[in-house]
């Protein structure tokens, strides 16, 4: 069995991973693959949060005294689930469009053609 | 039948508007649809906010459950005010869009475009309405990512790299905000507002509680674009399409203020948020740190567009100082203000979307002479201007007056006195534009403009002329603005 905190400080672990590569990471990519993980860390809390020891599924079996797990937070992260779907979606569709306007996704690399162009649209 | 499910059609309305216009797949239907569903959206809000003035507020059962199992819609006067302010934000904006979005959008993204920018008012309305904590998070994100793709939509190729900054920055506030209600979920075993609070109240303060707090103060000041969590938000002002920009500088920004306001006051509770977190000693050196650092920073900028963004972090900052002051005055002034700033914003960006629809250019230069060359378009950004500075008989002098009156009650004179002298900043900036405007010639060379087509100055003199009459007869908005406050500050929902 798993001892007690465990997922919890996985999540907790995934969650400073996830969030430190969005930080830190200069390629697009890279970035979005850091807020993928730091979203799934979020679905890992609140699945374990509803996981009661020994539960069983929430269909109603006609046995007493059968122990169930919460389905609403799981239900939740269903939901949650298709959001972070459709923040990858845009991410990564805005990441095509960045590559074709730009060849590259390293962020410096943007950021000094921008400061190029600035510098020739002002001159 | 219809009158008593009003709640649930204010936020289904524009949700089935969305997807008409892609099978409608032109232009000109979606924005005639887009238009006529912010109409019908304002009449709706306009009907809530006098049944819950005169009745007190209304709770609808989603699908008839009983909260907290179902999903209620709780409405009273603070998010009706609310509700009000984004839906004429709307009103005024969606008939406005036709000219600036044919001139900017390629033809092709039309209806695509007008189907974001529903979607968003959709989730910025959900939002609002909902009195379900989880239901928030899922609204948030359906405004967010509508709001990211229409970003992406300005002709310049930066506007993607500030949509993708933009969508960094609100998808991990809103993933921060999913942490902090699970966090609570797991302490209670509830998602109403109404329900959590109860049941937060009876509880002694623990860490979990603390922790859940600080996330969902921190997913929402990203949204709401505190300093410093603000550098997404003067990019994404500046790139973004015209229209799109004053539509979410008028109302995405004053809808994460309610979030911020229903957190501090519902959910939490005043008692819990000021006396054990300690919000107000956090956020009132943030609000004056944002307050000067955007005005001083508006000061440089030579394109106007992110000028005006600066400015919005300095306003985003006197609307949190009200929120931190702790009294029903404050209070007040940071709710006056939502109104307030979103008319002028709104009107200001609203300008520069008929000035980029004439020069093709918002950069100072282009400015030489244009008091000359569009003299109504002119006079619209200096009435407007002069309300950002709070000039007395504007709008900005009537917020600025409460949260003045309301630091002196606080006992915080330094305060007060740093209000007013940010409005000196404020004078500094505005004044820069219009000395180059009005006393400037035009460079010889200049081809000659024309004045904005009427489709956009009537809505943009609307609003502006909005400023001008609610700071005359301030009575209705300052009343509205009050009420809610005390609704807010006596803890009940």
């Amino acid at each position: 069995m798993i001892p007690g905190l465990f997922n919890y400080w996985m999540v907790v672990f995934l969650m400073m991973a996830g969030l430190y590569v969005v930080i830190v990471r200069g390629n697009l990519i890279k970035k979005i693959v850091g807020l993928n993980i730091f979203q799934v860390s979020v679905f890992m809390l609140y699945i374990t949060m509803g996981k009661v020891t020994g539960g069983t599924a929430p269909i109603a079996t006609g046995v007493e005294d059968t122990v169930y797990s919460n389905p609403l937070t799981s239900v939740l992260i269903l939901t949650a689930i298709v959001v972070g779907v459709a923040t990858t979606a845009v991410g990564l569709s805005l990441t095509v469009r960045i590559h074709e306007a730009y060849g590259t996704l390293e962020e410096d690399e943007i950021r000094e053609a921008d400061e190029i162009r600035e510098a020739e649209e002002n001159a | 039948m219809i009158g008593d499910n009003l709640p649930a059609l204010l936020v289904i309305l524009p949700l089935l508007a969305a997807p008409i216009c892609l099978l409608l797949r032109r232009g000109t239907p979606s924005w005639v649809l887009a238009t006529l569903t912010a109409w019908t959206a304002l009449a709706i809000s306009w009907t809530l906010l006098g049944e819950v003035q005169a009745n007190g507020p209304i709770e609808y059962q989603m699908g008839g459950f009983d909260p907290p199992w179902g999903i209620s819609y709780n409405i009273d006067v603070v998010n009706a005010y609310v509700m009000l302010i984004v839906t004429a934000v709307a009103s005024a904006v969606f008939p406005f869009a036709r000219e600036s979005v044919e001139d900017e959008i390629p033809a092709s993204k039309h209806h695509l475009f007008y189907a974001a920018l529903l979607l968003c008012f959709t989730g910025l309305l959900g939002m609002l309405i909902t009195g379900d904590a989880f239901n928030v998070f899922v609204f948030l994100e359906i405004a967010s990512l509508s709001t990211y793709s229409l970003v992406s939509m300005g002709r310049s190729k930066r506007a993607l790299t500030s949509a993708y900054q933009y969508l960094m920055m609100g998808a991990t506030g809103g993933t921060f905000y999913l942490i902090g209600v699970g966090l609570l979920y797991s302490l209670t075993g509830s998602l109403n507002i109404a329900d959590l609070a109860d049941k937060l109240g009876d509880m002694e303060t623990n860490r979990t509680m603390i922790a859940a707090f600080c996330f969902l103060a921190t997913g929402i000041g990203l949204k709401l674009a505190v300093f410093p969590l603000h550098s997404w938000l003067p990019n994404a002002y500046t790139f973004a399409p015209s229209v799109v920009t004053a539509f979410i500088a008028a109302t995405f920004t004053k809808v994460s203020f309610y979030l911020l306001a229903r957190l501090t006051f519902t959910l939490m509770g005043p008692d819990l948020s000021f006396e054990h977190f300690y919000l107000d000693k956090i956020l009132l050196p943030l609000a004056i740190a944002g307050i000067f650092v955007g005005s001083l920073v508006a000061i440089f900028q030579t394109n106007l567009k992110r000028m005006l963004a600066f400015s919005s972090v300095a306003q985003i900052g006197y609307m949190v100082l009200g929120l931190s002051l702790l009294n029903v005055t404050g209070l007040t002034g940071g709710l006056v203000h939502l109104f307030n700033h979103a008319l002028m914003k709104g009107g200001l960006f609203m300008v520069m979307a008929c000035v980029m629809l004439r020069l093709g250019s918002v950069h100072i230069d282009a400015f030489k002479g244009l008091g000359r060359r569009m003299p109504i378009t002119m006079a619209a950004f200096v009435v407007g201007g002069l309300s950002l500075i709070g000039v007395p008989l504007t709008v900005g002098f009537v917020s600025k007056w409460y949260l003045v009156l309301g630091a002196i009650e606080a006992g915080l004179w330094p305060v007060a006195v740093a209000a007013l002298l940010s409005s000196l900043l404020a004078v500094v900036y505005i004044w820069r534009v219009i000395e180059v405007a009005y006393f400037e010639e035009a460079p010889e060379d200049a081809e000659p403009v024309d004045e904005a087509p009427w489709s956009m100055l009537i809505p943009t003199w609307l609003m502006i002329g909005a400023t001008v009459y609610f700071g005359i007869f301030t009575d209705t908005t300052a009343g509205i603005a009050a009420e809610a406050a005390k609704a807010l500050m006596g803890g009940g929902a």
